[in-house]
């Protein structure tokens, strides 16, 4: 159900889609996490805030556990910006809008 | 700011657990059109559990976000309004009330306050550094993360079990640290836990140090115990706290009366200090924290305001807006 705006990231597009120039928000997530849950419409409405300066992408975990072991994700939700490839944020919980448009903003020119 | 039309509500419920769904509820079906602002940790904790076996009416039982996902479409059926966002600010000093989210201000002549209570941490530097990388308040989201690995659960009650057994599911094995010597947890819980093969429990024991900050995830669980002194350390991957709750009530503080941990006072019901103000939930009950009870205090809250809206003058609200 997530809207076009919001990619699919996978173990297999991971890297690509991290390498490209646009910093990128990763929603790590899983179907059995309620706070997920909560958590997507907010992604959503990032993606379309963002729309064309911020990659916004899902990475479900429980498909994807090389990139979810790899940045040492333990719990979820958990947001990470990656920018140049590299982590720069991280948010864990739930957060509102506001709250994490002030993080990626620190981000984004 | 948008300002929602200087409209004045005759409700606004914060929250939207048992407590302010059930507010919601009777609100809408006596036609006062309740504005339900849900909040961050909105559906409330039953969205953090898995089968929810003492509600009664579902004798299988039934899934916590399930079951608030009913009661939000039951309130929304009767025309309930329920909006995301987070409540920034309350004014209760002038009439009508306002109430300010993240993205609008609101005016109401009634406030139902059902905000609830978050997990409360055991407030350790190296706890906090590593949520999100082996510490955790949330079994369900993140034991998935421990399978086959051993992890330790802190705390005594009914939470901190129901979170070990849930853990076994995943976990080599459960260290329930507890910092007394029995057990706060009800006897059904406890007789669970001590069956359970794959639980252990370090008692009299205090949490030192989550290590290991450096390597970014967690190695081990530091413990003191405090009748012998004696210090411990058990290697494990994820640590889950579970020590009980802390009301959220920091937006009126100073605005409403409250007890000295932070529980809204209320009295004949579910009045609060201020008129037209009722709470309803967790927020005011440190003893029975149930999602019955809650549900049931949310019905009383929707019937003290209905009845306190009936003995206000009319236009008490506009007539003060514009003044």
């Amino acid at each position: 159900m997530a809207s076009d705006k919001v990619q699919t990231i996978t173990d297999g597009n991971f890297d690509s889609t991290i390498s490209g120039g646009k910093p990128v928000l990763v929603d790590f997530w899983a179907e059995w996490c309620g706070p997920c849950r909560r958590l997507a419409p907010t992604v959503e409405e990032l993606a379309g805030h963002y729309d064309g300066k911020v990659v916004v992408g899902k990475l479900n975990v429980d498909e994807n556990p090389n990139t979810t072991f790899k940045f040492s994700v333990r719990g979820i939700p958990t947001l990470l910006l990656f920018k140049g490839g590299q982590v720069v944020e991280q948010v864990v919980g739930l957060a509102d809008t506001a709250a994490l448009k002030k993080v990626i903003d620190k981000h984004v020119a | 700011m948008a300002d929602a039309g200087r409209e004045v509500r005759n409700v606004i419920v914060i929250g939207s657990g048992p407590a302010g769904l059930t507010a919601a509820l009777y609100t809408a079906r006596a036609n006062l059109k309740p504005l339900v602002i849900e909040g961050l940790e909105a559906g409330g904790q039953l969205m953090l559990t898995t089968l929810v076996e003492n509600f009664p009416g579902f004798r299988q039982g039934i899934m916590g976000p399930e079951l608030m996902g009913e009661m939000r479409a039951q309130a929304e059926h009767f025309g309930a309004e329920i909006i995301r966002g987070s409540v920034t600010s309350v004014d209760l000093l002038s009439r009508p009330y306002t109430v300010t989210t993240t993205d609008a201000e609101y005016h109401c002549r009634t406030l139902i306050i059902a905000t609830g209570a978050s997990a409360r941490l055991l407030g350790l530097p190296s706890e906090r550094a590593l949520i999100g990388h082996g510490v955790s308040t949330c079994a369900t989201c993140d034991g998935y993360f421990f399978r086959g690995k051993p992890i330790a659960v802190v705390g005594g009650g009914d939470s901190a079990m129901e979170e070990a057994m849930f853990l076994t599911r995943f976990a080599s094995h459960v260290t329930v640290v507890h910092r007394r010597d029995t057990l706060r947890a009800s006897k059904i819980m406890q007789d669970k836990a001590f069956a359970n093969p794959k639980i252990s429990f370090e008692w009299n024991a205090d949490v030192e140090e989550i290590t290991d900050t450096a390597k970014g995830e967690v190695t081990a669980i530091v413990l003191r115990n405090n009748v012998t002194g004696v210090r411990k350390e058990i290697p494990v991957d994820g640590v889950f706290v579970a020590i009980g709750h802390t009301p959220n009530t920091a937006l009126f503080r100073g605005h409403l009366d409250t007890d000295p941990n932070g529980y809204i006072i209320t009295h004949a019901g579910t009045r609060t200090s201020a008129p037209g103000v009722f709470a309803c939930g967790d927020v005011q009950d440190h003893i029975y924290r149930q999602a019955i009870t809650a549900a049931g205090s949310g019905c009383m809250a929707a019937i003290d305001a209905e009845k306190y809206l009936e003995g206000l003058p009319q236009h008490l609200g506009e007539a003060t807006l514009t003044a």
